[in-house]
């Protein structure tokens, strides 16, 4: 408000000057969260430090699978081994750096509809879905992202690889891309919280398609593969990144591909918020 | 014995309430299993036809998948030790120690409508997927594999159930169990074959799983429904899994004397 009054042109430069009101003020906002569940965190420092071994346990469980498959094939499709263990160490970054941001609060959304909580949000000053989705931040999967990238470096060097500076940036791009996929579809899927109440058993469930992320996509066929490429993109999220990074790619398509699906899903997502949030009747008293 | 009818009764119809729940849960499960199926596919179709991985021809790994779906389901522990270990972080368990009903009897009464309701709910996609793979699906080996294989399920859902609660028992002295119950399940997901059949793994290994109880909680019942543990093995493998039952029922009921010596009674 005020820079619109100092400024001698609103139309222009007073539109830029907002946003960048706009972002600092959520930026600030959003540290301010950050603040906060580092303090939550450092509270039970035991029990933050088990849930990275639980972590890490479950990564080696995955590697152990591919170990003990390996132990009786070459290769899957085209796919060597340790080829596949980059693709499980690429899924790992990517579900990881989602968890840190907003795992935590799709699973939580069913429980503020269920307790009404979710009132003391909608009258915040502020988007409501940046709070819902950004709440809490889950900082041991930095750490657990940390492994998996470990894990890649390692496997690159097995594949002796040397990705030039431009693939490691699109593959970092590309997994913002996967990051966006998850976060809409799980928070589509936690929207539904609005119709029934207990969503929390939906939103699990659907962390179980998570596992078919790290699977090399030339292992499917038919109509799974179409749904998991067009519908829900999970052959997409990891296996494309990878494909970048190994020099497994025939064509730019599936960048495209991906891209496209993520802004897709994005959209849908934030149509399907919109339409849940019209559905919400206070269930305080 | 009536009041565990009773039990049984209520525990069927508040698991109804949420067998959107239950069936969600279902179908998502059969998902990476499917994923599971063509990873196997692609592998067979690389080693080239009729190849068999460890003694397993492709039907036959098939067949293993969806038996071990089968039996998880019947036997699955699914959120029985969050809520017995929330009763007890909780202090919902004192009422328990006034009334004349015990609380590990409880507990298993709604372990099983827990699974009786599962089932009821999963059969649809359950049968569904089954006859959707009916081509590789294998019948038991003979009738009394298939006995043992149903008396063996009923020890390896008892097994799972007993672990669980003494699982939960640490309830009693940290305030945060769900780490160690993802710890134990991590171990349970590998080592009782829920990913792959332990059979395929180097035989010094497979070996060593066998002096832990966690074949015994899923992949022994199936491997006996598949013929592959028979004879003199199949009545020591029983005779085995029976020990473990009673020995995690003791563990069960041990931890519990122990914990309540310990509990204060939080916000009962």
């Amino acid at each position: 408000m005020k820079s619109e009054i100092r400024n001698p042109k609103p139309e222009e430069t007073g539109h830029a000057s907002r946003i960048t009101h706009h972002a600092s003020r959520y930026l600030s906002i959003y540290a301010a969260l950050w603040k906060n569940s580092v303090a939550r965190e450092m509270g039970f420092k035991g029990n933050f430090l088990l849930w990275i071994v639980v972590e890490l346990l479950w990564f080696g469980l995955q590697l152990s699978f591919i170990g003990v498959l390996y132990l009786h094939t070459e290769h899957i499709g085209t796919w060597t081994k340790w080829q596949v263990v980059m693709l499980i160490g690429a899924s790992h970054f990517i579900q990881q750096i989602f968890q840190a941001f907003f795992l935590i609060n799709c699973t939580n959304l069913s429980e503020l509809v269920r307790s009404g909580k979710l009132d003391f949000l909608l009258l915040l000053p502020v988007n409501t879905r940046f709070v819902v989705s950004l709440r809490q931040v889950d900082l041991g999967a930095f750490v657990n992202a940390g492994s998996a990238v470990a894990l890649m470096a390692y496997a690159a060097r097995q594949l002796h690889l040397a990705p030039s500076a431009g693939q490691v940036l699109g593959f970092l791009g590309l997994c913002v891309a996967g990051v966006a996929i998850h976060y809409s579809l799980m928070f589509l899927l936690a929207s539904i919280s609005f119709w029934t109440v207990r969503a929390q058993g939906i939103v699990w469930g659907y962390y179980n398609l998570f596992n078919i992320a790290r699977m090399p996509d030339e292992a499917f066929r038919g109509l799974f593969k179409i749904v998991f490429t067009f519908a829900i993109p999970m052959l997409l999220v990891s296996n494309v990144p990878v494909r970048l990074l190994a020099d497994k790619l025939a064509s730019p398509r599936p960048i495209l591909l991906l891209l496209g699906m993520s802004v897709v899903c994005f959209c849908v997502s934030e149509w399907g918020w919109r339409t849940s949030v019209r559905r919400y009747t206070s269930a305080s008293s | 014995m009536r009041k565990y009818w009773h039990v049984i009764n209520i525990g069927i119809q508040n698991n109804l309430t949420y067998r959107f729940n239950f069936l969600a849960r279902a179908i998502f499960g059969l998902v990476p299993l499917v994923a599971i199926l063509y990873v196997w596919k692609a592998i067979y179709e690389g080693n080239g036809s009729g190849s068999r991985v460890g003694t397993y021809s492709l039907p036959e790994m098939v067949s293993y998948y969806v038996l071990i779906t089968m039996v998880d389901a019947l036997t699955a522990v699914n959120e029985d030790d969050w809520q017995i270990a929330a009763d007890i972080k909780d202090g919902n368990i004192s009422q328990f120690l006034l009334k004349p009903i015990d609380y590990l009897w409880y507990r298993l009464c709604l372990f099983l409508s827990g699974r009786v309701t599962y089932v009821a709910v999963a059969t649809i996609p359950l049968c569904l997927f089954a006859v959707y793979l009916h081509r590789y699906f294998m019948l038991p080996a003979n009738g009394t594999a298939f006995g043992c294989f149903l008396l063996s399920t009923v020890l390896t859902a008892l097994l799972q159930f007993f672990t669980s609660y003494a699982m939960a028992m640490l309830a009693f002295w940290v305030l945060e169990v769900s780490t160690f119950i993802f710890i134990l399940y991590a171990f349970e997901y590998v080592a009782s074959g829920h990913l792959f059949p332990l059979d395929i793994l180097p035989r010094w290994l497979e070996q060593a799983l066998y002096f832990t109880p966690f074949p015994y909680q899923l992949y022994f019942p199936v491997s006996i429904y598949m013929g592959k543990t028979s004879g003199p093995d199949l009545a020591r493998g029983l005779l085995i899994q029976g020990a473990w039952v009673i020995a995690a029922y003791f563990l069960a009921r041990f931890a519990w004397r122990r914990g309540i010596r310990h509990y204060s009674a939080v916000g009962g």
